[in-house]
């Protein structure tokens, strides 16, 4: 008699889910360590991908370097992995070649906000179609664990072994500030609150950028005493953050120091593809 | 780190074997942003910056090109300076490798060599530094991890002397020599010191009595006159680099030239090559040479500046040269040191012939099979005296 209900349920959400479909399996096992949240995040990726009934082909994907920026070389898009930080740059010059395309860039916090941090900015203040994952982890996984913008100022680092001193950076804030029109942010924790997420950054028509709290077992992890994998997550995705909704249901000291999760920031901005388009009509004479 | 009490010996990869020599300099300032494989430097002496074990400002900057910067920054405000990267590292740097070498600034780096983008590569091939030859750099090259630790004190007095006040980098291969762990002698800190001396950097930014300006803009009037002025420093540095070599050798038991001549003395055919696959190139002579067959290997040492004349004399007499590149200048005309080399040879009365091959990009294995097959080539064009191929790939 239960059956059915349950299979009800089941229905409602998006896994159990096929994910070869848009995964180039020849090329797994992937990098990843043991723990690390960044194969969670494509996977809530790619759900989402799937809800917006884009063709694969017509999607994009390209990425900087780092752990995170080796996600194109797993998924069958047409895909791009190009120089530390440059990411935006490439997918900018994309989306303008071919506007009907769907571009993801895939990012770190250090290939985004860093050493990139130049082209993130400007990226958002031109309000161009693409969508932005940032998977935010707080270190240097690829070259050893090094702080990064968003390492959180005390914590150790193989370049901060008394304590950072640097304050870190928000994501969110920043792309706010320099223009994005769809903010939001996920945790790997809330894999399907992240693919709710991202399903909406991908039907935004314009800057959408996803920050993406992600964990680093491995370096940030270990120097930090964080005990596991599950034990970072716990700490820092599931309670270091409140979902921007229930913000107003709890009171102030169950919100206070804790990053806000869910859509930020949403507004409607003329699109630089557009505009350019309208100049191009108009330096022809048209109207 | 094994590195015993009662001995100076010690069992070290190259990155830590560069580190440490770093460490023993002490360089006043070092700027960080670290880049596979060259990244076992930059950990290992943050480690030492960390430990109280030297006096240096480590800058943690968020881009190479900034590293570079911050380099020049501090290497004109007169402190000594040193940093490592490797490829795309070196490629960021592009833009301030020139302006370290136009300013005079005798900055040395470490370059881990490793293959440029795209496809993203992070294994060894010599297109990082080749790229940067002409960015008025010393470049000098190491075939074991001894070597590339020897290599760091050399290059500091080489660019520091007043006579040649360039920038150098010290090259040695990614992976292969760098994450390899080799037994070396090591000098100790005292030996090191009165090496490589105190540095007093001239004309700093931070004397603020006797003010003056950097790199300000010169035009038709004095441009080139810096430039010549560059040109013969550089030109000046073969002999400083001759000089400090020669002490090297003097003081530590260890000699060094600007090029390695490897039983060449009598050779009909050679290989002239830079780095680690020296090495192997060198047991393949050795076993070739007892079939009785008249081979050799040149490599060089010092690239830049390039050791034409030497070269001329070392290949004097040899009658075929195969040069190999582990980098291509994309020029359709052989590697670049194929093309620099053939050109110091164009002199000679009886020159030998000289043919490229490429090998070895992105890490692909240079091995034993490799070199003989080469040699083979080079034997049959001695007999017939007609070279094939000029310019080819191999290790494919």
């Amino acid at each position: 008699m239960s059956e059915p209900a349950v299979k009800e349920k089941k229905q409602k959400l998006s896994v159990p889910f096929n994910y070869d479909k848009y995964m180039r399996p020849h090329k797994l096992p992937h990098i990843w360590c043991p723990g690390c949240g960044h194969g969670i995040v494509l996977k809530s990726l790619l759900r989402a991908v799937e809800a917006t009934g884009i063709d694969k082909d017509n999607i994009c994907m390209v990425s900087g370097i780092g752990c995170s920026s080796r996600t194109p070389g797993y998924v069958d898009f047409n895909t791009m992995h190009t120089l530390h930080g440059r990411a935006f740059s490439f997918a900018t010059g994309i989306k303008l070649a071919k506007p009907e395309m769907k571009v993801i860039v895939i990012s770190g916090d250090g290939d985004a906000l860093a050493i990139g941090g130049n082209h993130f900015i400007h990226t958002c203040r031109r309000n161009i179609d693409l969508t932005a994952i940032v998977y935010t982890n707080s270190t240097y996984g690829m070259t050893g664990g090094q702080y990064s913008p968003t390492t959180p100022i005390g914590d150790i680092a193989t370049t901060s072994r008394y304590g950072n001193i640097e304050p870190p950076f928000d994501a969110c804030e920043m792309a706010k500030a320099a223009g994005a029109t769809f903010v939001a942010r996920g945790t790997a924790y809330h894999t399907l609150e992240l693919e709710k997420t991202i399903l909406a950054a991908l039907q935004h028509k314009g800057m959408s950028v996803v920050d993406v709290i992600d964990a680093c077992p491995t370096y940030y992890g270990r120097m930090n005493k964080f005990k596991s994998a599950t034990h970072m997550m716990e700490v820092i995705e599931k309670d270091g953050t409140v979902n921007v909704k229930q913000v107003d249901k709890l009171p102030p000291e169950k919100v206070q120091g804790k990053l806000l999760r869910g859509i930020l920031h949403n507004v409607e901005r003329p699109e630089y593809c557009q505009q350019y388009a309208n100049i191009i009509e108009k330096a022809k004479g048209g109207k | 780190m094994a590195v015993t009490a009662h001995t100076k010996k010690a069992a070290l990869t190259g990155n830590t074997a560069v580190a440490i020599a770093m460490k023993q300099i002490n360089p006043d300032v070092y700027p960080a942003y670290p880049i596979t494989p060259s990244t076992g430097i930059v950990e290992d002496f943050s480690g030492f910056v960390a430990d109280g074990s030297v006096d240096t400002e480590l800058i943690t900057v968020e881009s190479e090109h900034s590293a570079m910067s911050a380099c020049i920054g501090a290497s004109a405000a007169g402190a000594r300076v040193m940093t490592a990267t490797s490829s795309q590292g070196l490629a960021l740097m592009w833009e301030m490798l020139y302006i370290a070498s136009g300013m005079r600034l005798p900055i040395v780096i470490a370059d881990v060599n490793r293959a440029l983008s795209a496809p993203i590569n992070i294994h060894c091939d010599h297109s990082d530094s080749m790229g940067a030859r002409d960015a008025g750099w010393l470049q000098l090259y190491a075939e074991t991890v001894q070597e590339a630790y020897d290599n760091v004190f050399m290059a500091m007095r080489i660019a520091e002397n007043a006579k040649v006040m360039l920038p150098a980098m010290v090259c040695m291969d990614g992976f292969i020599t760098s994450h390899a762990i080799e037994n070396l002698d090591l000098l100790s800190d005292e030996e090191v010191r009165g090496f490589v001396g105190e540095y007093k950097g001239r004309n700093s930014l931070l004397d603020t009595d006797n003010p003056v300006t950097w790199g300000a803009m010169v035009l038709q009037d004095h441009y080139i006159t810096f430039k010549h002025q560059q040109s013969e420093a550089m030109t000046r540095a073969k002999g400083v680099a001759a000089g400090v070599m020669k002490e090297f050798g003097e003081k530590f038991g260890r000699p060094y030239g600007l090029i390695d001549a490897y039983r060449l003395e009598d050779a009909e055919a050679a290989i002239v090559i830079m780095n680690s696959a020296a090495g192997t190139t060198k047991v393949v002579v050795d076993d070739l040479r007892k079939q009785g067959k008249k081979v050799g290997v040149l490599r060089l040492r010092l690239f830049r500046p390039f050791p034409f004349k030497e070269i001329a004399d070392a290949l004097r007499g040899v009658k075929v040269v195969a040069v190999l590149d582990r980098a291509d200048s994309m020029n359709s005309f052989g590697g670049p040191l194929f093309n620099e080399l053939r050109s110091a040879l164009y002199d000679l009365d009886n020159r030998p012939k000289v043919m490229s091959r490429i090998y070895g990009l992105g890490g692909r294995d240079y091995k034993v099979k490799d070199a003989v097959e080469v040699f083979e080539e080079l034997l049959n064009i001695s007999k017939t005296g007609k070279i094939d191929t000029m310019t080819k790939y191999i290790t494919l």
